[in-house]
């Protein structure tokens, strides 16, 4: 391990920054890759590609084979006990990533490693040591009873006795599955079923966790539910957890560290904040005053972008304070009420797709 | 050095392939293990609910013995079909019934692979440390398929003692082992429609005119197909190593094609390649596997 961590080092220098947006690169090595705390390298990726063959009927007998590039070319690495969340719009490459990771598909080219295993080669013993949960489908057997799912899992992957107790009464305990144990798969509402699989898929304490749209559709509860359990899972037991999501909330509450991918490459890799400052995003102001008033000039950093009756909202750059904008607001214009809005990362990853493209087409 | 190292180059390799069998042996008994936990979980979940469980056995079982019921319907007009008497007939139904029922029962889930290579949760089978085969094969095990099986070894016991036979100790080893080469021929037809179903996600329909097809037309007497068929069912599916030719040997019957005499013991041989060919066939199909798209 220690000696392919090393490795792993020198490869990552070498094609350092070579897919990344600038910025976002930088962060990300100095804070979380393997060069800053030293920490063991769990996920490796160098170079990682994936292509799929799509044949498409063009005639009566005549079909066109045409390759699809889904993944193009990704390097990362994850140290152990990290929480990682993998953003993108749909299509973007996450789903394909995250298969290559769990040996479901066999990657076309580059190399990859997860707690040591080559994924494709050695599938089978590479799923002792992961979990997989998958938003969209269960892992567990439809028409059978949780508890019997679950005494399933347990000869499947062959857990001792006392530790899979053990296990199962945390989980049934943090998870709040008690009632839910002799209900059949099938008949679990959809947070309950999530839940339900989140369980069944760390049973065998895996070292790392593959959670695709782990909140789907679920409620406000629910997400919470989930989203706590995670925190906890990866803050007492060291698990590493990768995440998909198309939900940002989940990215902020749970991983410190974003990868975003678009068109099967990494578009960044680091904190949440610096995606922010890569993608130029705003903060918006709204005020409220006591009256209809012509827009608010004349702040520095800040410009009005609307106003509707005594209501105003003045945008500016989220690395910028708010404190003296208000300040100066407050001392020229009659305040009644004021409230801030962070800026919306869906908005904030769209403006870096756009300035990604820019230099493209130009 | 060179030298010696050429030298223990064999031994290495001869070490790889004794450990790659090794390994291959350790896989397969996990997963006939396997796949008997998993088929125990689903038969007790069935057992929950008893009353319906037996009367789907018995209304498999009397549908069954309807089917056979129209031949001996036909037998009360006839004396012979295609040379064959009414317990010779039975025998081969009940064959071939048992070969098929015996395939069915414990590989009948087959059919489903190519709903889920459609949705994509074989994806959910692939990150289980138990060989995918196995888990295809045993998820929702339905032991009411039991029911042909018991149909046909009603009906074997009757033509057993009906036929007008010298049951020499050869003939009559000669009928376990048909059936038990049968089941895995119709085994080796199931796997292998199940993974042409990899490539083209609704081939079931193929492999059932040869898994459904082929114990219908195997109930019958050779004697009454056309001879092209039977080459094809011989040569190129061999299904005639179900229980024609080991069934002609044992009935004392000629054999239409005028094969050499051999071929009508080759059934466990010719059983053994199917499983091999299925299997290749399997690995290259699950090795191809694109999941979809989210």
């Amino acid at each position: 391990m220690g000696e392919s961590g090393a490795e792993s080092r020198t490869d990552g220098d070498a094609t350092g920054g070579g897919t990344g947006v600038g910025a976002g690169r930088e962060t990300g090595r100095e804070t979380y890759g393997p060069t800053g705390g030293g920490a063991e390298v769990c996920v490796e990726a160098v170079g990682l590609e994936k292509v799929f063959q799509v044949r498409r009927r063009t005639g009566v007998l005549r079909r066109e084979r045409r390759e699809v590039r889904a993944v193009d070319g990704i390097d990362f690495t994850v140290a152990r006990g990290e929480m990682v969340g993998f953003i993108g719009p749909n299509g973007a490459g996450k789903s394909t990533t995250i298969k290559m990771l769990t040996g479901i598909l066999t990657p076309s080219g580059g190399r990859l490693r997860v707690a040591g295993i080559d994924p494709a080669r050695e599938r089978t013993r590479l799923t002792r040591r992961i979990g997989v949960v998958f938003g969209q489908r269960t892992t567990l057997w439809w028409d059978l009873p949780l508890r019997d799912s679950y005494a399933l899992v347990r000869r499947i992957y062959r857990i001792p006795g006392e530790r899979y107790r053990a296990n199962l009464d945390r989980c049934v305990e943090l998870l709040d599955l008690g009632e839910l144990l002799d209900v059949p798969v099938r008949q679990l509402s959809l947070g309950q079923r999530m839940r339900a699989d989140i369980a069944a898929a760390l049973l065998h304490d895996p070292e790392v966790l593959y959670l695709d749209e782990p909140t789907i559709g679920l409620d406000v509860i629910s997400k919470a539910q989930v989203r706590d359990f995670l925190r906890d899972l990866n803050a007492e037991r060291g698990t590493t957890v990768l995440l998909t999501t198309h939900d940002l909330t989940d990215i902020e509450q749970l991983c410190e560290r974003v990868i975003v991918i678009d068109h099967g490459r990494l578009m960044y890799d680091g904190a949440l904040a610096g995606l922010h400052e890569v993608g130029e995003s705003e903060r918006t102001l709204v005020v409220d005053l006591e009256r209809e008033l012509p827009p608010i000039e004349g702040v520095p950093g800040a410009r009005t972008v609307r106003t509707e009756g005594p209501r105003q909202w003045l945008a500016f750059p989220a690395s910028a304070s708010a404190a003296p904008i208000v300040a100066r607001i407050a001392a020229d214009h009659p305040l009644v009420d004021l409230s801030l809005r962070e800026p919306d990362i869906e908005d904030v990853i769209a403006r870096m797709y756009a300035q990604q493209r820019r230099p493209a087409a130009g | 050095m060179a030298e010696a190292e050429r030298a223990a180059a064999p031994g290495v390799r001869d070490a790889r392939a004794v450990r790659a069998v090794r390994e291959a042996v350790v896989r397969a008994r996990w997963g006939v293990r396997a796949y008997g936990f998993i088929a125990a979980m689903w038969v007790r979940s069935t057992m929950a609910y008893r009353t319906s469980f037996v009367l789907m056995v018995v209304g498999n079982l009397v549908t069954t013995l309807l089917d056979f019921l129209a031949i001996v319907i036909m037998f009360t007009h006839i004396d012979e079909l295609g040379g064959f008497t009414l317990p010779e007939v039975a025998f081969l139904y009940a064959t071939s019934s048992a070969a098929f029922g015996l395939a069915d029962l414990l590989l009948g889930s087959f059919d489903r692979i190519g709903s889920r290579v459609r949705d994509g949760t074989v994806d959910t089978l692939l990150v289980r440390p138990v060989p995918v085969l196995a888990q295809v094969a045993a998820d929702r095990f339905a032991l009411r398929r039991v029911g042909r099986l018991l149909q046909a070894v009603l009906l074997l016991g009757w033509s057993v003692t009906a036929l007008d036979l010298d049951w020499t100790p050869g003939r009559l080893l000669l009928v376990p082992v048909m059936v038990v080469s049968g089941a895995a021929i119709f085994g080796a037809v199931y796997v292998l429609g199940g993974a042409f179903q990899f490539w083209a996600q609704d081939a079931a329909e193929v492999q059932n005119s040869f898994t459904y097809g082929g114990t219908t037309m195997l109930q019958y007497p050779p004697t009454v197909f056309a001879r092209e068929l039977l080459r094809g069912v011989t040569f190129v599916v061999p299904l005639a190593f179900v229980n024609w030719l080991p069934a002609l040997h044992v009935l004392g019957h000629d054999d239409p094609l005028r094969l050499p005499g051999w071929v009508d013991f080759a059934s466990p041989a010719v059983a053994a390649l199917c499983c091999v060919v299925a299997g290749l066939v399997w690995r290259a199909g699950l090795r191809g596997y694109q999941s979809t798209g989210s």
